[in-house]
């Protein structure tokens, strides 16, 4: 079987003041449906981009990525957008929550991008609001709520569409040692399914543990790819 | 901020060029029986005065068509107050037996009481201002004037019998009317002082028409009331820097309006470049954001253009008993809303491109 995640011999060069700097050089990569994937590496070692390409919001310049067995170069923008829209969902360091919204309608906001009415979208918003835990909250605005919170609604708010994959951008940098395990054992029960990929970028050793696998890269390269368990042993 | 100063602007100044502009015709608007006005050939506008001759008044009753023409005075003479200063005063002489063309609301008084020995009725701002009674001790207060007192006019006595309401002209100097026969021994002589020759069409009779028929039999000018309006309001359009003036402080406040508001957008559009970066993530268009914006602009612009309209008309409000020409009608309020929707538009679209270039993968930056 295919699996969901497929790259071959990523390449990505970007431009900077007229120098070209090289951040994919050659990257391979599988990962299988029900697994959490993690991205570790020294900074500027290529992991952003690298998600960026897999979660279709940055074009490579060499090789073939496909997500689910589509290929985002293929696509035209407007399907890559409602792929994106359906398929994806996004945990970020900063939450990225929008500020001027409620923690509901934040949550609203991926099953509004699908076109779904807004009464039945909050509806959806509230049960996955209290799933994560924060049912009592669902009217807090982001700057009401505790770092620990902010994120656990940005995983709500990646997960209410039921997404395929779920791209999470160190999502426990700026969280303490308990929220963030805190954090990890939310996606790991919440939103790790069997026919569901979740990939994370991350620096922070202590959650290593919560991995299936762990992709080390650097300069460009995935240079080695390892059971978690092995890792840690 | 921006759009409430802009749409300050664009109704306030044009208001004021409105105001200003309807006193350049106000006299022939306060002057509501005759249909047509007749007057010399040359005559470019209401104060533009070139006498005729008094024959021509029974040269154009006799025109078929017509069913009244009376003679009509007008003309700036100096009046001499009480304390020997002198005014300039827009004296108005009346047909002595109809009397037509006299004000329309007398407020004091009667316009009967014209054919009292040497009457005249002057209006009530000039009675109040500047045709006022100085004050009798040094520092006081001076007081209005009122019927019973007299004015001299050319070294001939004249006596107040009424204060009526006038529209102010555009010349803003008191008005004093009398009759047509007692206007001509009060200017100074000449030859000619018959200033219009105001005439009434014979019902069925088409003004217009009618005009045309006064001018070819007697090779004078002869406008409708409107077309005179517009006449005055063409001339002072033409030949005075009035539009060039409020047209420049218009476009000025359009300008700043659009620096300012078109600014702010921008500015905001940076602060939330991350959230709308991650909203085209999450998969949403460039229509979707491009609706956002514009929504947006709409409710600020919207909040403006009120604050903005309602300032301009409290403005207006307050003023109305001052020497301030405003005019506020309401084709005025669509002309400031379009220019405060056109500034919305610029000031979005500064946004617009930005977040259609902005590149979703800004999300994972740190």
């Amino acid at each position: 079987m295919k699996p969901a995640v497929h790259c071959r011999n990523i390449v990505k060069t970007y431009d900077t003041d007229g120098q070209k700097v090289t951040a994919l050089n050659g990257v391979d990569l599988d990962i299988a449906t029900g697994e959490l994937m993690m991205l570790v590496g020294p900074s500027g070692c290529g992991k952003t981009t690298l998600i960026s390409i897999i979660a279709g919001i940055l074009d490579q310049d060499e090789g073939r990525c496909e997500l689910f067995g589509e290929d985002f170069l293929a696509m035209s923008n407007r399907d890559k957008l409602n792929f994106r829209a359906i398929n994806i969902g996004f945990v970020f360091q900063a939450y990225n929550l929008l500020p001027s919204l409620n923690a509901i309608e934040n949550v609203s906001v991926p099953l509004i991008i699908n076109g779904m009415k807004r009464g039945a979208a909050e509806r959806k918003a509230n049960d996955v609001l209290e799933q994560v835990g924060l049912g009592e909250r669902v009217q807090a605005l982001p700057s009401q709520l505790s770092g620990g919170q902010q994120q656990r609604v940005a995983i709500a708010r990646a997960l209410v569409h039921s997404p395929r994959l779920i791209v999470c951008d160190e999502p426990t940098s700026a969280l303490d040692h308990k929220s963030g395990h805190n954090i990890m054992n939310l996606l790991k029960e919440v939103a790790l399914h069997h026919d569901r990929v979740l990939v994370i970028v991350t620096h922070d050793a202590r959650i290593f543990s919560f991995a299936d696998r762990i992709a080390e890269m650097d300069d460009g390269h995935i240079v080695r790819v390892t059971d978690a368990a092995a890792i840690l042993k | 901020m921006g759009l409430t100063f802009a749409s300050l602007i664009m109704t306030q100044q044009p208001a004021i060029f409105l105001g200003l502009m309807a006193r350049s015709y106000s006299f022939i608007s306060d002057v509501g029986l005759p249909d047509i006005w007749v007057m010399d050939a040359k005559v470019q506008f209401i104060y533009d005065i070139k006498p005729l001759q008094e024959t021509e008044l029974y040269r154009v009753r006799g025109i078929s068509g017509v069913q009244w023409a009376m003679p009509l005075y007008k003309g700036l003479l100096k009046a001499r107050l009480s304390d020997g200063t002198f005014q300039t005063c827009n004296v108005i002489g009346l047909d002595d037996t109809t009397l037509i063309g006299g004000p329309a609301v007398m407020l004091q008084g009667k316009l009967e009481d014209l054919r009292r020995s040497d009457a005249v009725i002057v209006d009530i701002d000039g009675a109040q201002d500047k045709l006022g009674k100085p004050p009798a001790l040094p520092g006081g207060k001076s007081s209005p004037l009122k019927i019973g007192d007299d004015l001299e006019l050319n070294d001939r006595r004249a006596i107040v019998v009424g204060i009526a309401k006038v529209t102010r002209t555009f010349q803003s100097q008191p008005v004093v009317y009398t009759t047509y026969s007692r206007a001509k021994s009060y200017a100074p002589k000449e030859r000619k002082l018959l200033s219009f020759v105001l005439v009434k069409a014979k019902p069925g009779q088409d003004p217009a028409e009618l005009s045309r028929r006064i001018r070819d039999i007697t090779g004078l000018a002869a406008y409708t009331r409107e077309g005179f309006k517009a006449l005055t309001y063409e001339y002072f359009m033409n030949n005075t820097g009035i539009p060039i003036n409020f047209g420049i402080t218009i476009t000025l406040g359009f300008i700043v309006g659009t620096a300012i508001a078109g600014q702010t957008f921008y500015n905001f559009t940076l602060e939330n470049l991350r959230q709308f970066g991650v909203l085209k993530a999450m998969g949403a268009s460039n229509l979707t954001l491009l609706r956002m914006i514009l929504l947006q602009a709409a409710l600020v612009g919207s909040i403006g253009y009120g604050l903005g309209v309602g300032l301009a008309a409290l403005f207006g409000y307050s003023m109305r008993y001052t020497i301030l020409a405003f005019k506020l009608p309401w084709q005025l309020l669509i002309f400031s809303g379009t220019g405060v929707a056109l500034i919305c538009v610029i000031a979005a679209l500064i946004s617009i491109l930005k977040v259609i270039r902005l590149e979703p993968a800004i999300v994972f930056k740190g």
